[in-house]
């Protein structure tokens, strides 16, 4: 537990809760890249730093750019900035209140009986590499697949509906 | 202590988060933001306990956190798809107001 995790945690909670509770939804997802490039520190001060660049490349780069695009794309409708009913909005914290003491406790329960880890082990990209295409190479493939029908899904998902049969 | 309680926490923390957001916003772009924050938490999760776990060298943390990242690279680029078509058809982003097949 070091200086440099609670600056990052900081970071990434602070976004998080910004993107959540923000009025203006642009305002969201600019909170939302800070939370995605503090977990991207987290991930990085793990000695994971490929997941941290994957994280920053895909999260705060791609998929809070697609929000703010939606967001603008979607301009011209109405778009839903007023809070939920006072009822409901209690009710929502409260439910998420109790999810997280229930977690707390469980971890802290439950990791107090783990051994202490030993040595720090480092992802290198050598690693990955290796692991990705010796063990995990069908999962790899069939991720690839997946992406491709995902984007060009979404692509004749979002085309107007007279353009879908030219 | 052991160092990866504040990782776990921290991990339930913005799941929380996530789950009160999805629960109170209204506006669907923000419920898919929420939906993502959660996806995050377990991702942090699984960094964790690979890192603190009893075999690291294997990776197999790391590489299912890369592998839920394109999955869910995957499902924001669908939902946010299917969230411009809705918009619009019904001119709205609200989900209370998506109530057309309301019974």
């Amino acid at each position: 537990m070091s200086f440099s995790f609670f600056v990052a945690a900081g970071f990434t909670v602070a976004g998080a809760l910004a993107a959540m509770v923000l009025r203006n939804l642009i305002h969201c997802v600019l909170a939302l890249v800070v939370g995605f490039a503090g977990l991207a520190a987290v991930y990085l001060q793990l000695g994971a730093q490929f997941v941290g660049l994957a994280q920053i490349f895909v999260y705060a780069g791609a998929v809070a750019i697609l929000a703010a695009f939606v967001i603008l794309l979607t301009q011209g409708v109405e778009h839903s900035t007023r809070p939920a009913a006072a009822m409901d909005w209690a009710v929502g914290a409260l439910l998420a209140c109790g999810v997280f003491a229930v977690l707390a406790w469980a971890v802290v329960r439950g990791v107090a009986r783990l051994p202490i880890p030993a040595q720090p082990s480092d992802a290198g990209v050598h690693a990955i590499g290796d692991a990705m295409l010796h063990r995990f190479v069908l999962p790899l493939e069939v991720a690839g697949l997946l992406l491709t029908v995902a984007l060009i899904g979404a692509v004749l998902l979002a085309m107007r509906d007279g353009e879908a049969g030219a | 202590m052991n160092p990866l309680t504040g990782y776990l926490l921290l991990a339930a923390l913005l799941f929380s988060i996530g789950l009160a957001g999805v629960l109170t916003r209204r506006s669907a772009i923000l419920m898919l933001v929420g939906m993502e924050l959660m996806l995050n938490a377990a991702n942090l999760n699984l960094i964790a306990f690979w890192r603190y776990g009893p075999n690291p060298a294997r990776m197999t943390g790391v590489l299912f956190a890369l592998f839920s990242i394109g999955v869910a690279a995957a499902e924001a680029a669908v939902g946010l798809g299917i969230l411009v078509a809705v918009a619009r058809r019904v001119r709205t982003t609200d989900v209370d107001q998506m109530n057309a097949m309301r019974g």
